[in-house]
C-alpha cells in the first residue's frame, strides 16, 4: 500500500511537471488542426471529408501521443540526473523501483489525459460536421460520423503509446536523451515492419538470415498489431479476442521493459 | 515604459514589412516553373512500407492529390495534358486504403474519358476497378462501374449487361439494376438508356462530384437531342431556300424557330453554315462520342 502511495505521489509530480512544461499545449494545436482541416478538407476532397477527419483524428492522436511519449519519456530519468536532483530523491524513503514506476505512471497519466481530451475534441468536430451532411447521404454511411466503435482503435493507440513510453524510459535509464530518442523511434519504426521480418524467408536464400529475422520478429515489439485504424473507420469487425490479445501483449511487453528499466537503474552508480 | 512597447512595436513593424515585401514580390511576378507534377514514389508496395501506421492518412493525401491533379489538368494548368499521373495516384490511394470506394468510382468515370476530359484509358479504369473488386467482392457499385466502362468506352453492351446483372445479385443492389441489365442488352447505345443510367447515378450517388458530373452528362444528352432537332430545322430551311441560313435571326424571321436558342447550360447554340454546334465556351463540350453519334 505504501509502495502504491509513493508511486502515485511520483506520478502526480510528473503529471504536474508536464503541465508546467506546457505539454498540454499540444491539445490546442490538435484542436486547431482538426477545426482548420474540417473546413479546408471539405473544399478539397470531393465529399470524403468525414472519412478524412476520422483518419486525420486517429493519425493526429497517435502522432501527438508518440511525440509526448518519446520526447518526455527520454527525459524522465535523465533530467533528474542532469539536475542532480536524483541525489536528494534517492536519499528519501523511495526505492529505485518506485521511482521508475512512478515516473512511468506519471507520463502514462499525462498521455491518458491528452488522448481523452483529443478524443472529445475529435468527436465534437465530427458531430458538427455530420450535421452539415444531408440525411440521404448519411444513410449511405457504413457507420455514423461519431461511431463509438472507433474508440477501439484509440484504446490500442493508447496501449501502443504506453509501450513507446516504456521503451523511452528504459533507454533513458542508461543513455543520453539524443541516443534514447533515436533508439526509441528506431524501435518504433522497426516495430511497424514486423510482417516483413516474419516473411523474410521469402526474399532471402540464407536459412540463418531468415531465422535471425524470425527471431527478431518475436523479440522486437510488434507495433503494427496495434494499428486497427482502417478497420474502425470502415466499421469492419475487429474480434474482441484480437483486441484482448493485442492489449495483453502490450501490457506484458510493458511489464518486461519496466522490470528491465528497474534492473538497469538499480545497478547505476550515481557517485 | 518605452522599452515595454519596443518589442511589440518591433514585431508589428517586422511583420508589416514582411507582408509588404511579399505583396511587392507578387506584383513583380513569380518565377515560372517548368516542371510538371512529380510522383516521387510510384511503387505502391514501397509507399505502403514508408507510411508505417499512417497508411490511411497518406491515402487521403494521395486522394486529394489525385483530384487536384485531375482538376488542374482538365483546366489546362499543367503542361502535361495526358493525365499520365492519374492512374498511379489512384493506384497508390487504393493500395494504401483498399476500401476507398470513391477512388475506384472516380477512376471508372475519369480514367476512361477521352481527352480533354480524361486520358481515354478504359483499360486502366477496369484494372483499378478489378483491384477494388478483389478488396470488396460484395460491393455492387464496383460491378456497376465496370459495366459502365464497358458501356461507354467499349460500347460492348453484352459485357456491360453481364456486369450489371452480376451487380444486381449482390447485397444492397438497387432494384433498377436488373432492369438496367435487360435494357442495356436489348437497347444498348440508345440515348434513352444512357439517360436512364446517368439519372440513376445522379439519384443514388452520395458525393457531390458524381451528382454534378451525372447532371452534366444528362445536360449533354439533352443538348444532343436539341442539336439534332435544330439541325433538321436548318436542313429544312436550306432545302427550301437553296442556301444555309445566315443566322438564327433569319430562321426566326421565317418562323422556323422562336425564343432563345441556348443549350441546357444557357450558352447560345452556334450556327456554322448549315451545322449546329455548341458554343466553344460551353461547359458541355466535348459531347460524348462526338463524331460517332449515339444511335
Amino acid at each position: 500500500m505504501r509502495t502504491v502511495r509513493i508511486i502515485g505521489t511520483v506520478a502526480v509530480s510528473v503529471f504536474r511537471e508536464s503541465v508546467r512544461d506546457k505539454v498540454l499545449y499540444n491539445l490546442v494545436a490538435f484542436a486547431v488542426l482538426l477545426m482548420a482541416a474540417s473546413y479546408l478538407i471539405g473544399q478539397l476532397t470531393a465529399g470524403q471529408d468525414i472519412k478524412i477527419i476520422k483518419d486525420l483524428g486517429l493519425a493526429a492522436i497517435a502522432t501527438f501521443g508518440l511525440m509526448i511519449a518519446v520526447f518526455i519519456g527520454i527525459g524522465l530519468v535523465w533530467k533528474e540526473v542532469e539536475r542532480r536532483s536524483i541525489y536528494s530523491l534517492l536519499s528519501k524513503p523511495l526505492s529505485r523501483a518506485e521511482f521508475i514506476l512512478g515516473k512511468y505512471c506519471g507520463l502514462g497519466l499525462t498521455l491518458v489525459v491528452n488522448v481523452t481530451v483529443m478524443v472529445v475534441a475529435w468527436y465534437a468536430v465530427l458531430a458538427v460536421m455530420a450535421t452539415t451532411v444531408p440525411p440521404q447521404v448519411r444513410a449511405e454511411w457504413v457507420a455514423p460520423a461519431t461511431d463509438i466503435g472507433m474508440l477501439r482503435a484509440v484504446g490500442l493507440i493508447l496501449v501502443e503509446l504506453m509501450l513507446v513510453t516504456a521503451i523511452a524510459l528504459f533507454f533513458s535509464t542508461f543513455s543520453s536523451p539524443f541516443l534514447s530518442a533515436g533508439l526509441t523511434l528506431g524501435l518504433w519504426v522497426i516495430g511497424h515492419f514486423s510482417v516483413d521480418l516474419k516473411n523474410f524467408q521469402s526474399v532471402v536464400d540464407s536459412p540463418a538470415a531468415a531465422m535471425l529475422a524470425r527471431g527478431l520478429y518475436y523479440v522486437l515489439p510488434n507495433f503494427s498489431a496495434f494499428d486497427i485504424k482502417q478497420q474502425v473507420v470502415y466499421a469492419h469487425p475487429v474480434p474482441a479476442a484480437y483486441l484482448a490479445s493485442t492489449a495483453l501483449y502490450g501490457v506484458v511487453y510493458i511489464g518486461f521493459l519496466l522490470v528491465a528499466s528497474v534492473a538497469v537503474f538499480s545497478r547505476r552508480d550515481f557517485k | 515604459m518605452a522599452r515595454r512597447y519596443l518589442t511589440p512595436a518591433l514585431l508589428v513593424l517586422l511583420m508589416a514589412s514582411a507582408i509588404g515585401l511579399q505583396a511587392m514580390r507578387e506584383r513583380g511576378g513569380e518565377l515560372t516553373t517548368q516542371g510538371d507534377s512529380v510522383l516521387y514514389v510510384r511503387s505502391p508496395a514501397t509507399l505502403q512500407r514508408l507510411a508505417l501506421s499512417y497508411d490511411q492518412i497518406v491515402a487521403d493525401v494521395y486522394w486529394i492529390r489525385a483530384i487536384q491533379y485531375y482538376g488542374d489538368t482538365r483546366l489546362g494548368r499543367t503542361p502535361d495534358q495526358s493525365y499520365s499521373l492519374l492512374y498511379p495516384l489512384l493506384e497508390l490511394t487504393t493500395t494504401l486504403d483498399p476500401y476507398f470506394k470513391v477512388a475506384y468510382q472516380f477512376g471508372a468515370l475519369f480514367l476512361a474519358e477521352r481527352a480533354p476530359g480524361g486520358p481515354g484509358r478504359p483499360d486502366l479504369a477496369i484494372k483499378l476497378l478489378q483491384r477494388g473488386i478483389e478488396a470488396q467482392p460484395d460491393d455492387w457499385r464496383l460491378y456497376h462501374a465496370v459495366g459502365f466502362v464497358h458501356y461507354w468506352s467499349y460500347r460492348d453492351y453484352a459485357t456491360a449487361a453481364d456486369w450489371f446483372r452480376r451487380a444486381s445479385k449482390l447485397p444492397g443492389a438497387p432494384i433498377w439494376m436488373d432492369p438496367l441489365a435487360a435494357v442495356t442488352l436489348a437497347e444498348g447505345g440508345n440515348r434513352q438508356s444512357s439517360r436512364l443510367m446517368w439519372r440513376q447515378i445522379q439519384q443514388t450517388a452520395t458525393d457531390d462530384w458524381f451528382i454534378n458530373e451525372a447532371g452534366r452528362r444528362l445536360k449533354q444528352l439533352d443538348a444532343m437531342d436539341q442539336i439534332e432537332l435544330l439541325q433538321t430545322v436548318v436542313e429544312a430551311f436550306t432545302a427550301k431556300n437553296g442556301r444555309a441560313p445566315a443566322d438564327w435571326a433569319e430562321l426566326a424571321r421565317d418562323g422556323y424557330v422562336r425564343g432563345n436558342l441556348v443549350d441546357p447550360n444557357g450558352e447560345p447554340y452556334r450556327l456554322e453554315g448549315s451545322t449546329v454546334n455548341l458554343a466553344p465556351k460551353s461547359r458541355l463540350l466535348p459531347l460524348p462520342w462526338e463524331g460517332q453519334k449515339l444511335q
